[in-house]
Order: structure tokens, then sequence, then C-alpha cells
């Protein structure tokens, strides 16, 4: 491998709870991104990806560990390494001109040489003729154009992409991806290195010479991906298609790799949480019942039929498998006979069956349930389940989080819930 | 250069007429400098103090006075805004600055402006001796206590509220401080704070008279302008002038409105953050004319270019890589030692406190104007609640029709800046025509200038009901008690809130103008703490002025903290009635 730019060395990171303890966020991380590659960071939400590039960009500091660019300790944001914000981050008072040129004028240039450098990477990226336009006339597509060229014209060694493509439609981003990509190859790019953190398992295979897997809680690699096919791949390829369905299995089931990681205590909290709602949970379900499928699918194609993100698609696969109503093997999804009668019965036989499982198996609506037993008011604040959550992770998440289990635990008519109260109390028994 | 101009891009179409515009527009722009240059010499003319300044209501002279006043309230408008970019500045870069700043903003915000003037109104006067600049000062100053505060906390919520990704933006392209602030503190910030100067604007006319016919610490000079002037023919018992100042003020709003508010209305719309909300654009005809005349074209673009030099010349000199000059403190315990000062100086201050009231005023006074502000207390909750119950349903109504809404935003900036002094004389007249009791006729005035705010925050919730709402509470038809009790009110209660809080705020500062009134030599009296600190001003009484405000901070502050404070966590949680 060629000259490293960019060097992680043991990184952690946590951050404060509302309740004062503090979640690791990035555990003992180590990294290296080398001259001429791309690399892919994969992972689900939480899981410190986004963290792990803030570090490298100098915008956050880590508690411990080391962080150099070119050899040199990185304090704060460094000149060569520039950034692509997933909301693109625009001015929305500058005008598109006037935007790619902000970097430079931080800089010092002289104003003939912000218009001449400014014009050429407007020009490279394809937006020639909107240097007049404010942001909000352009679309979202041309919008991340704009905050492309704004990294580039700085001619940054390292490009670090914060989900630059998901904000976009599936086929503007992919557009835009592919363009990068031509420029990537073509030489123009004044860029060395490329690090692109994602959800999207098809653009990380697509893209990458190395993808990153990241699991949560704590934050860190689970495992690395080499990917040697030359460039331009064929999205619809048999060897990317191979790829895709490798990173599902990684992805999906990660219980197993909890239970053979003997080195370390894992925290286990975060497993048996989940923020698939019951409809995606049941969406999934049908179409894996359903024909073509017929009760076994290959995850992705799977994935491509339920029609909704990667993420909440390997939430919702997760959640079957901790319900039971489905198994995973070597990038394959089965129904079970549990999850066959569940998708066969009509609403009240859902309902049961997932009540049942839920007592069974997901150990967080165990507890909630036993220890409003317990109360002698029968009744619970969402503060009380709320706190217990944040041990493990950030307070929006535990919100996600908890808005799913509720829904789940009402379904399956485990307690019932006043909103307006934020009360959860135990049903009237029948 | 095409880049440095591209803000107001000049039109080809309109090439062919700017030479006349230019024609049109030279000698305009000559005489408003001149004038202005007349008004700011006429500021420093010499002064002694104990001379009467001459003043005359004779209408003639009025223009003259309104271009003092005017000049005053700029001045006063571009300190306040300076003072709230400074105050943003420190407080939001600042977490230990922040915890000391901004409750001190919020105490200064409960201090009525004769508070303020009545402490530093001699010392101004010393500034400058001899010489009428002091007096001005003086004069400015108490107009800037009246507009900073709220566009102070406009300004700090405003850099508070950047959001995350822009702020990740800035730092990763590397803009220093001075570059970071104009090129997204500022901008950011730009509509709050014009909204804000808009009020600010309307504040300041409200305490006109206060502020330039001075009568506090046995002091009684009367700066030339249109508040002197009103202060005079109430003296005087001159109803006619009273209606000659209401006209030239209307004038005067009518003024700057036209040629600096809607011109930096329609400038600053492109700083709206959010996209694609309000489909009106403000329009000016004003800025028409500026940005079609070539030679204010070139001076702007003269100074744009000069103003990005210095952007370029304060830039950042290090990168990341280059080690950082101070070793980083442990900030927790940076963080414990500020909070211990803090504690100490309070305790300090809360002893120096007791010592002095012991000292100078004695406890039985004390408990003696809290019972005034029991009273004072007692008249805003009526009032508030009276104004909510008129102006929540023409609100909403006015609200639901965008065609009346839109229009009626001019009226409600001219109804809100009129000064409740000018309807004084009428309510003074009519309660000593019919006999009546002053400590309950006398209240309405402390909520005429401020139950506004009411209005104006209703309105803007009620026109912001998503219309499919609208539909569904017309296909449900909801109707009667219902249709407000499950749509209107939970709709609007966050906007009636904060409308509440303001008007609350208002009201408390103007008891002190309203419960104390004259016209001529009656002086009507309501029981009450407004009266008592404005007696206590006139005769300048530093010791029983200072226990006044500090009462009326308490009650404001212990207001806001446990009555709104409550409210708006009932606003937030989304409420049923």
């Amino acid at each position: 491998m060629s000259n490293p730019i960019l060097q992680l060395r043991s990184i952690n990171k946590s951050f404060r709870s509302s309740d004062g303890s503090d979640r690791l966020v990035l555990d003992n991380v180590d990294f290296t991104l080398a001259e001429g590659e791309i690399v892919a960071l994969l992972g689900q939400s939480g899981s410190g990806k986004s963290t792990l590039l803030r570090i490298m960009a100098g915008l956050i500091t880590a508690e411990s560990g080391e962080v150099s660019y070119r050899g040199k300790p990185i304090y704060g944001p460094a000149a060569g390494v520039s950034m692509v914000f997933q909301s693109f981050a625009l001015f929305p008072w500058l005008t598109v001109q006037k935007n790619v040129e902000l970097g430079l004028e931080a800089l010092g240039v002289s104003p003939a040489e912000q218009t001449r450098r400014a014009k050429e990477a407007i020009a490279l990226i394809g937006l020639e003729g909107f240097e007049g336009s404010l942001p909000r006339e352009l679309s979202g597509g041309m919008r991340q154009r704009v905050g492309i060229a704004r990294a580039l014209v700085l001619e940054p060694e390292v490009l670090l992409m914060d989900e630059a493509f998901s904000a976009l439609d599936v086929m503007t981003g992919e557009h835009l991806r592919d363009d990068i990509l031509e420029l990537w190859q073509s030489g123009k790019l004044p860029t060395k290195s490329l690090l692109v953190v994602s959800h999207n398992i098809e653009e990380a295979v697509m893209m990458a010479d190395r993808v990153l897997i990241f699991s949560s809680n704590p934050g860190r690699v689970r495992a690395e991906l080499p990917i040697t096919l030359g460039r331009p791949r064929q999205a619809k390829g048999p060897e990317v298609h191979h790829l895709v369905d490798t990173l599902y299995t990684e992805m999906v089931s990660p219980s197993d790799h909890y239970r053979t990681d003997k080195n370390k205590t894992v925290t286990r909290t975060s497993y048996g949480l989940s923020t698939a709602t019951v409809a995606q949970i049941e969406g999934v379900l049908e179409r894996l019942v359903d024909d073509p499928f017929r009760g076994t699918a290959d995850l992705p194609k799977l994935a491509e039929v339920s029609e909704i993100s990667d993420n909440a698609f390997i939430n919702a696969a997760d959640a079957l498998v901790m319900l039971g109503l489905a198994t995973i093997e070597k990038g394959d999804i089965s129904v079970t006979t549990l999850g066959e009668r569940f998708e066969k019965g009509n609403n009240e036989r859902r309902q049961e069956i997932m009540g049942q499982q839920l007592l069974s198996s997901v150990p967080f609506i165990v507890n909630m349930r036993q220890s409003l037993e317990q109360q002698s008011s029968k009744e619970m604040p969402f503060e009380h389940l709320l706190k217990v959550l944040e041990f493990s992770m950030n307070k929006s998440d535990a919100e996600r989080v908890l808005e799913t289990m509720l829904e789940w635990a009402r379904y399956g008519n485990v307690i019932e819930v006043d909103f307006s109260k934020r009360l959860i109390y135990l049903p009237d028994a029948d | 250069m095409a880049n440095t101009i591209q803000h107001t891009p000049l039109r080809p179409q309109s090439v062919h007429r700017s030479g006349l515009w230019d024609l049109a527009l030279l000698p305009f722009v000559l005489c408003v400098l001149v004038v202005l240059a007349f008004g700011a010499q006429e500021m420093a003319t010499p002064y002694q103090v104990g001379t009467p300044i001459d003043l005359s209501l004779d209408p003639l002279y009025l223009p003259y006075y309104l271009l003092r006043t005017t000049l005053r309230m700029f001045i006063a408008l571009g300190f306040s805004v300076v003072f709230a970019f400074a105050f943003a500045l420190i407080a939001s870069r600042s977490k230990a600055a922040e915890k000391v700043l901004v409750p001190i903003l919020d105490i200064l915000q409960s201090i009525p402006i004769l508070g303020f003037m009545s402490i530093t109104v001699t010392g101004f006067i010393a500034l400058f001796p001899g010489n009428l600049l002091g007096v001005e000062c003086a004069a400015i100053f108490a107009i800037f206590t009246s507009q900073a505060w709220n566009m102070a906390f406009s300004a700090y919520q405003s850099f508070k509220s950047i959001p995350p990704e822009l702020d990740e933006a800035s730092r990763i392209f590397r803009l220093s401080p001075w570059q970071r602030f104009w090129r997204l503190d500022m901008p950011f910030s730009m509509p709050g704070m014009l909204w804000n100067m808009m009020m600010s604007m309307s504040g300041g006319w409200f305490f006109l008279v206060a502020s330039e016919a001075i009568s506090v610490s046995n002091q009684d000079i009367k700066l030339p302008g249109v508040g002197s002037f009103i202060a005079l023919a109430i003296e005087q018992r001159n109803l006619h002038a009273i209606g000659w100042a209401i006209g030239a003020m209307l004038i005067g709003i009518m003024i700057y409105d036209q040629l600096f508010f809607r011109p930096l209305l329609a400038w600053a719309d492109k700083f709206k953050f959010e996209e694609g909300d309000g489909n009106t654009t403000p329009k000016s005809w004003a800025l028409k004319l500026w940005r079609r005349t070539a030679w204010i074209q070139t001076g702007y673009a003269a100074i744009v270019r000069a103003f990005e030099g210095t952007l370029r010349h304060f830039r950042l000199k290090k990168d990341g890589t280059s080690p950082p000059t101070r070793p980083v403190i442990q900030h927790r315990h940076a963080e414990r030692i500020w909070d211990v000062i803090i504690s100490l100086v309070f305790i300090a201050s809360i002893i120096k406190l007791g010592i002095f009231i012991h000292s100078e005023v004695g406890w039985p006074e004390v408990g003696h104007v809290l019972y005034l502000g029991v009273l004072t207390l007692i008249r805003v909750i009526v009032l508030i609640a009276v104004a909510s119950i008129i102006w929540v349903p023409i609100g909403i109504w006015i609200g639901l029709n965008p065609r009346i809404a839109e229009r009626s935003q001019a009226v409600a900036q001219f109804l809100a800046a009129f000064p409740a002094n000018l309807l004084f004389p009428i309510f003074v007249v009519g309660i000593i025509h019919f006999k009546l009791s002053p400590d309950i006729w006398l209240s309405p005035l402390m909520i005429f200038g401020t139950q506004w705010y009411i209005l104006f925050n209703v309105i803007a919730g009620a026109s912001t009901i998503p219309t499919e709402l609208r539909f569904a509470a017309t296909n449900l038809r909801l109707s009667g008690l219902l249709k407000w009790r499950r749509y209107y009110l939970p709709a609007i209660f966050p906007s009636l809130v904060t409308g509440a809080l303001t008007a609350t705020g208002g009201s408390w500062n103007a008891s002190i103008v309203s419960e104390y009134v004259t016209w001529g030599d009656t002086t009507l009296k309501a029981e009450g703490l407004g009266s008592y600190i404005a007696e206590m001003t006139a005769t300048g009484d530093f010791p029983r002025i200072a226990l006044g405000i500090g009462v009326m901070c308490i009650f404001v502050m212990g207001f806001n903290r446990f009555v709104w404070r409550k409210l708006y966590q009932m606003a937030e949680k989304g409420l049923n009635f």
C-alpha cells in the first residue's frame, strides 16, 4: 500500500448523556487512509462513523489516541482536508459563485484568482451558467454539486463525504456518484483520497476500494472488505451483486458477532432494541411470504422490492429475526413457521403472536412490563424509560427507540400508553 | 469585478433610464446629507445647565423637531445594533460569559427606562460641560435602553440556533471569527434582527416624552424634539398642538419606513433561512431606485470591494496541523472555579443589599413597596386578560384572512408606535369630569401601547395554521365552543403566550408613565409601584428609586419564571382545553 495520508491510532470518544454518564461511541479505533484509495464506512446510524469522520476533519477532538495528517498531529481543521455535507450546508444568502469562493476568501486569495479558480471548479462539476443563482433556486442534486465544487476548489488532498448522496433521490444520487467516480478515474481531481460515509450498501460497493463496517455500542470496526473490482463497475453485474449480498449478511445479524467476541466485555444494552415500525416489519414479512420469494429470499432482492431505505430494511429484517418470525443464513432470509402463522393471521392473531414474542425475546419490553407490575400505581413516566435507554445511546436515538418500543408493546397489548401525560400503564385485565 | 456586484444585478433594460435617475437622485441624496449634517451640528451647541431651551408650540417648528427626534432615535438604533451583535458574539462564543451575561440582560430588560435615566443623566451632563451634547447623550442613552435589549436577545438566540452543519462548514473552510461573523452569524440573524429593530423603533416612540423632556433628579431640560413638544403641550393643555404632534409622528414613521425599513426588508429577504415559506417578497420602490442608479451602484460596489478586502485581511493564519499556542485547560475544573466565583459575588451582593436597605430606607418601606408591587401586578394581570379576550378573536379573524393580514401590518406598526401619553389628556379630562377613581381608570393606559403585541402574535399564529387543518375543521363541522377548544385556542396558544409575555413586560415598564399622569397643573395618581418610581424619580431620591426598580425587577422576573415558563411548557406539550 502507498503512503498514508490520514492516520488514526487507538481513538476513543465518548459523549455525555443527559444523566451525566459517559457513553462510548468510539472504542479504540485504528484507521489509515492511504494515497490513491477510496474508503467507505458503513454502519447503522449512531454507530460512530460520522463521529470518526468529524475527528478526521478536525471538527471534534478525540479523548485519547492520535490523529495525524501527513505525519503531523491535528488540532483543528487542516488545510488539506475538505468535506461534503449530507445536508449540503450551503450558505443560502450567497450565490453559487460566492459559495464556491468561500474557502478561497478565507485563505485570503486575491479576488481575480478567486473568480478564476471558482469558475474552474464550477465548470468541472458541471454547473456552468448557474454562477449567479442562489442555492434555493437550484434542485437538490445541483446544490450538492455546489457543495462538492466548494470543497474541490481548495484542492484538498483528502475529501470527506458524509452521506453526501443520501439526501438526494435515488436517480440523482446515482448520477452524481457516477460523475464523481468518472472525475476520479480521469485524474482531473486534485484529491488523492476519498472517504465516504454511507449507509447505502450498493453505494459503498460501487465506489470504494475498501469497505469498513462499523458496529454500534461501542463503535468499532467490525469487519473490513477489500474490493478489487475495476472501474467503472456494473451496478447490475454479478460481482457487485455478490459483494452487496455479503455486506448485507454482515450487517443484518450482528448478534452472532457479539457472541463470538470474547476478548471484550460487550455491553448488550443495544441488543433487542429496534427502530423498525410494525408496518415496516409486516411489510417486509408479507413480501417475503408472497410471490416471487415464497418464504426464502436473497436479502438485497427483498430490500429492493420492499421499497424502503437500506437502513429501514436492515432494521426490519433484524426485528423479524429478533421476534423469531424469520431467520437469516448466508445472505438469505427465510420465514419461520411462526412467521407464516403471523402473516396468515388476522389482526387479532397477529397481535397475540406479537405479544407472546415480545414477552419472550425483547428484554427491554419484558423489563418494562415487570417493573410496571411491581409499581403500586401501575404506571410509569416515559422519562424513566428514556433514562434507561440513554445509558447506551444519545437522546434523540433514545426517543426514537422508545417510540418504536411503545408501538410494538401497544400492538402486542403488553401495555397501554397515554401520550399526552407521557405515561405507560398496564392494560385492563380481560 | 463581476462577482462583487452580483448581489445587486444591473438589468440591461434599466440602463437607459439610469441617466435620469442619476440626475434626479443626486440632489435628493445631497439634500438628505445636508439636513443630517445640520441636525448633527445642532446637537453640539453650547449650553449651560439651568438655562431653559427655547421651545415653541408653533407647528412650523415641527419638521425641525422631527428631524432632531429621528436623528436621536437612529443614533440610538445604531448603538443598539452594535451592542446587540457584540453581546450575542460574546455570549454565544464563551460559556463562562454566557452564564453571567444572559441573566444580566434579563435584569436590564426589566429595569424601567426612567430608572436608567435618573442614574445616568448627571453623569452624561458632566461629560460635556457647557455643551448640549451631554444632555443629548443622556436622551440617546434613554432611547437606547428602550431599544437594545430585545435586539440583543434576538441576535443571541439567532447565534445560538445557527444550524450545526453551517457551523461545521465555516470551520472546515477555516473562516476566521471576522469572516464568520460577516458570512454566517450576521446574515443568519438578519431577519429576526430587522423585525426587532422595527419593534424597537416603535418602543422608542413610546418613551419619547420621558427621554427628551428630562425631568429626573430635579433637572428640567427639554431638548428640541417631538417628545418635548408633546411635554410642553401637556403642560400648557394645548390639544391642538397634540394633534399636530400626532400628525408629525405619523409622517415621520412613514418616511423612515419607506426610506429605511422597507428597502432593508426587501434587501434582507435573501437572508431568510427557511425556503419557500412566505410567498410574498417584500418590495420597495426606494431599493429599486437605488439599484437603478449607476453612481450609487459604483459606490456600493467600491464599498463591497473594500469590505471584502478586510475579509481577506483578517484571516486565520494557522492551520489545523499547527500546534495550539495556549495549552488546553482542564475544562471541567475551570468551569467549577467560575461557578464558585459567580456564587461568591452573588452572596456578597445580597449581603451588601441587605445592609444598604437597612441603613438607607428601612425594612417597613420595603414592605410598603412590595404591597405597591402587588397592586400593579393585579392591574397587569387583569389588563392582559381583558386585552386577550378582546384581541384573540379579532387576531384569529385577521390571521385567517391573508389579504387583510397583509395590509394590517403597516397599521399595526403605527399603532404600536403610538405614544400612549398622547391619550392621557383625554383620560384625565374624562376622569375629572365624571369624578372617577384614578386607581381604576388610569390603568388602561398601561396596556395601551403593549396590547398590540398580543394582536400581532395571534395574527401571526393564526396565519400559520395549515390549510389542511382549516379544511378538516370545516369538514368535521366543528362549531361553537368545541371549535374554540379543539381548534382555535390550541392552534394559537403558543403565539398568544409569546405575545402576552412581551405585553406584560411592556406594561410593567409603562406603569411608570401611566400611573402618574399630569395635564397642565392637574396630577392624577394611581397607587402602585409605577407611580412610586415616577414620584421618587421626580424628586431624585436615589435609594428609593433603586428600591422601586429592584422590586419591579423581582416581580417581572418572578412572573417570567413562574408563570410564563410554565405556560410555554404547556404550549410545547400541545394542549387541550
